[in-house]
C-alpha cells in the first residue's frame, strides 16, 4: 500500500513526464484497439460470406418453376452439393423488407414481382464451385451468377494486409512507448538519486527503492492502454448505426459487449507488461 | 559492541585515510570523537554502516563482522545503527512527520505504529509542533533535532552522530548534547564526533582523537581513568611508533 502512495506521490511531482508517458501509452493503444476491430471485423465478414452458399444464381423474370425445380435437381444430381436452397420471389420480397424495415420509402417502391427467384448453392469441396458456377451460367433459365469465392479471397488478402500493418505498428508503437518509459523512469531516477542514497543510508532494501518506480511503469501503461481502448471502443459504438446499414444482412454488428471486455483485458496485460518491463529495466541500468 | 582492530582505509587516489585504527566501545558507552577536519572521523563512521568498507582490519559492530557481510544484510545493520548525518539527509520534498516515519515504512511497521511511534519521538526532541513542516522551514537546531529523530525513531542499538553541533550557536549545540544525553542515558551507545572543544571539556566522557587518520589519543573519563587509559595510550603510541619505523 505505501508503494502505491510513494508512486501517486512520484506522478504528481512530475506531472508533464507523466502526461507524456501516458499519451504515447495510449496512441499505442488506441491502434492496437482500432486494428483489433478491424481484423476481427474483417474475419467475421469473411467467415460469414464462407458460411453462406458460395453461388447464388438468379432466374429471369419469366422462368418457370418446372425448369427452375429442373435446374436444382441438375446441380443436386452432380454429387458435389452439400446444399441447395431456393429463394422465391416472394421470399426475397420478405428478406427485402427485412433489411429495410426501418425505410418506408424503400419498401413502398418495391414489389414481388420486380425482385428475381433464386438458389443459393454451397458445395462440399471449395474447388467443385467453379464447375457448378459454370453450370449454372450456361442454364438459359439464369440471368446472373454470383461467385462469392471472388468476395471472399479479396476480404482476405485486406484482412491478411490489415493484420500485418496493424502487428507491424503494434510492435512499433509498443517499442516506441517501451523506451519512452524506460527513459521517463530513469530521469526520476537521476532526479531522486540523493532521495534514494538517504533511504539507503538509513536501511532501505533494493526492492523498497525498486517497488515504486515499477508501479510507475505499470501504472502509465494500465491508464493508457485503458484510454486507447475507451477512446476506440466509444468511436466504435458511435458508429455502429451507420455500419450497420452499411453491412446490412451480416451478422456483425453491434459488436458483444464480452468482446470489449476480452480486448480490455488483453490490452491490460500488454500494457502492465510493457509498464513493467520498461521500468524494471531503467531500475536495472539507473539503480546500481 | 563496537570494536575496530587495526583498521586502515585507503582511497583510490592512494591516500590513507585511516592508519591502524584500533578501539573498542562499550553497550550504552557515550563517547566524543575529535580531530582536525580530514582527520577521519565521518570515514571511521561510514566504515561502522558500511558505506565503506575496510582496506585492511577488522570492523565489528553488534557481532557483526563488516568487511564479511553480505549485501542483503546490510539494511539490517543499517536499522541497528542510526546516524544523524554531518549534512542531515533529511528529505527536502516530505515533511517533518514523513522524514521520520521513512525508516518505520522501510521496515514494514503499519500505520497506527509509525503514527504512534513518530509522536513520542517528536515529543522526545521537542518538535511536535513542526510536525507537518519542510525541512526548509525549520531552523538550524530544529533540522538537527529532526535528523536526531529520525536516528532515533527505530530505537537503534547505537547512534552516530556526525558533528550534530556544527553550524549551530552554543546555546542550540548544548540543547542538542543535553539530548545525545539523555537519548545515552536511555541505554543508546552514542558516538558523536565534534570540533566543540568546550562541550566535550565539560560533559567529562570518553574522548578519542584522530589526527591524519590515526588514533592519538583514547581517554576515559576522570574517575574511570586508570589503567584502562594508560594502556590505551602506549598501546598507541607503540602503534604509531612502529608505523613510522615503516
Amino acid at each position: 500500500m505505501k508503494f502505491f502512495k510513494t508512486t501517486t506521490h512520484n506522478i504528481r511531482r512530475s506531472p508533464y513526464q507523466a502526461f507524456a508517458a501516458v499519451l504515447i501509452m495510449m496512441l499505442t493503444f488506441l491502434t492496437v484497439s482500432f486494428f483489433t476491430f478491424l481484423v476481427t471485423g474483417s474475419s467475421r465478414i469473411i467467415n460469414f460470406f464462407e458460411s453462406k452458399p458460395q453461388v447464388t444464381a438468379f432466374f429471369h423474370n419469366e422462368a418457370k418453376q418446372k425448369e427452375m425445380d429442373a435446374l436444382q435437381k441438375k446441380i443436386k444430381d452432380t454429387g458435389k452439393v452439400a446444399s441447395i436452397k431456393f429463394v422465391s420471389k416472394k421470399d426475397a420480397l420478405n428478406i427485402y423488407k427485412q433489411q429495410n424495415k426501418d425505410d418506408p420509402l424503400l419498401l413502398d417502391l418495391v414489389t414481388a414481382d420486380i425482385l428475381p427467384a433464386s438458389i443459393e448453392v454451397s458445395t462440399i469441396k471449395i474447388q467443385d464451385l467453379g464447375s457448378i458456377s459454370e453450370m449454372l451460367k450456361k442454364s438459359p433459365e439464369v440471368s446472373e451468377v454470383i461467385y462469392q469465392k471472388d468476395i471472399v479471397s479479396t476480404l482476405t488478402s485486406w484482412t491478411n494486409a490489415l493484420r500485418k500493418i496493424g502487428i507491424g505498428l503494434t510492435i512499433v508503437l509498443s517499442l516506441v512507448s517501451f523506451f519512452i518509459v524506460l527513459t521517463i523512469i530513469g530521469i526520476k531516477i537521476s532526479q531522486k538519486k540523493e532521495d534514494i542514497e538517504i533511504m539507503r543510508l538509513i536501511g532501505a532494501t533494493s526492492w523498497y527503492i525498486r517497488w515504486p518506480f515499477i508501479f510507475e511503469g505499470v501504472f502509465y501503461g494500465l491508464i493508457g492502454a485503458l484510454l486507447g481502448w475507451g477512446i476506440a471502443s466509444l468511436s466504435l459504438l458511435y458508429a455502429t448505426p451507420m455500419l450497420s446499414s452499411f453491412l446490412k444482412g451480416i451478422p456483425l454488428l453491434p459488436v458483444p459487449f464480452i468482446f470489449y471486455m476480452e480486448v480490455l483485458a488483453g490490452e491490460l496485460v500488454l500494457a502492465a507488461i510493457i509498464g513493467a518491463l520498461a521500468s524494471y529495466l531503467a531500475v536495472l541500468r539507473y539503480l546500481k | 559492541m563496537i570494536k575496530l582492530d587495526k583498521v586502515s582505509k585507503k582511497f583510490g587516489t592512494g591516500v590513507f585515510v585511516l592508519s591502524n585504527v584500533s578501539l573498542n566501545v562499550e553497550k550504552k558507552e557515550f563517547v566524543f570523537l575529535v580531530g582536525p577536519t580530514g582527520s577521519g572521523k565521518t570515514t571511521i563512521f561510514r566504515l561502522l554502516t558500511r558505506e565503506l568498507l575496510p582496506t585492511e582490519g577488522m570492523i565489528i559492530v553488534n557481532d557483526w563482522n563488516i568487511a564479511k557481510l553480505p549485501k542483503h544484510k546490510i539494511p539490517h545493520l543499517r536499522k541497528k545503527v542510526g546516524v544523524v548525518f554531518q549534512d542531515l539527509k533529511l528529505l527536502l520534498d516530505r515533511t517533518v512527520f514523513e522524514n521520520i516515519s521513512l525508516p518505520l515504512e522501510i521496515v514494514g511497521k503499519k500505520e497506527e505504529e509509525i503514527k504512534n511511534k513518530v509522536k513520542e519521538v517528536l515529543s522526545q526532541v521537542g518538535l511536535i509542533e513542526h510536525k507537518d513542516k519542510f525541512p526548509i522551514q525549520l531552523s538550524g537546531g530544529e533540522m538537527q533535532r529532526a535528523a536526531i529523530a529520525r536516528a532515533l525513531v527505530l530505537s537503534p542499538e547505537i547512534l552516530l552522530a556526525d558533528e550534530p553541533t556544527g553550524n549551530l550557536d552554543m546555546a542550540t549545540s548544548w540543547e542538542i548534547v543535553k539530548l545525545l544525553s539523555d537519548i545515552n542515558e536511555r541505554g543508546t551507545t552514542i558516538i558523536m564526533a565534534t570540533h566543540n572543544v568546550d562541550i566535550v571539556n565539560k560533559l567529562s566522557k570518553r574522548v578519542i582523537k584522530l589526527e591524519k587518520g590515526r588514533l592519538i589519543r583514547d581517554d576515559l573519563p576522570a574517575g574511570e581513568a586508570g589503567k584502562n587509559k594508560s594502556d590505551v595510550k602506549t598501546e598507541n603510541k607503540a602503534e604509531n611508533k612502529s608505523e613510522e619505523k615503516k
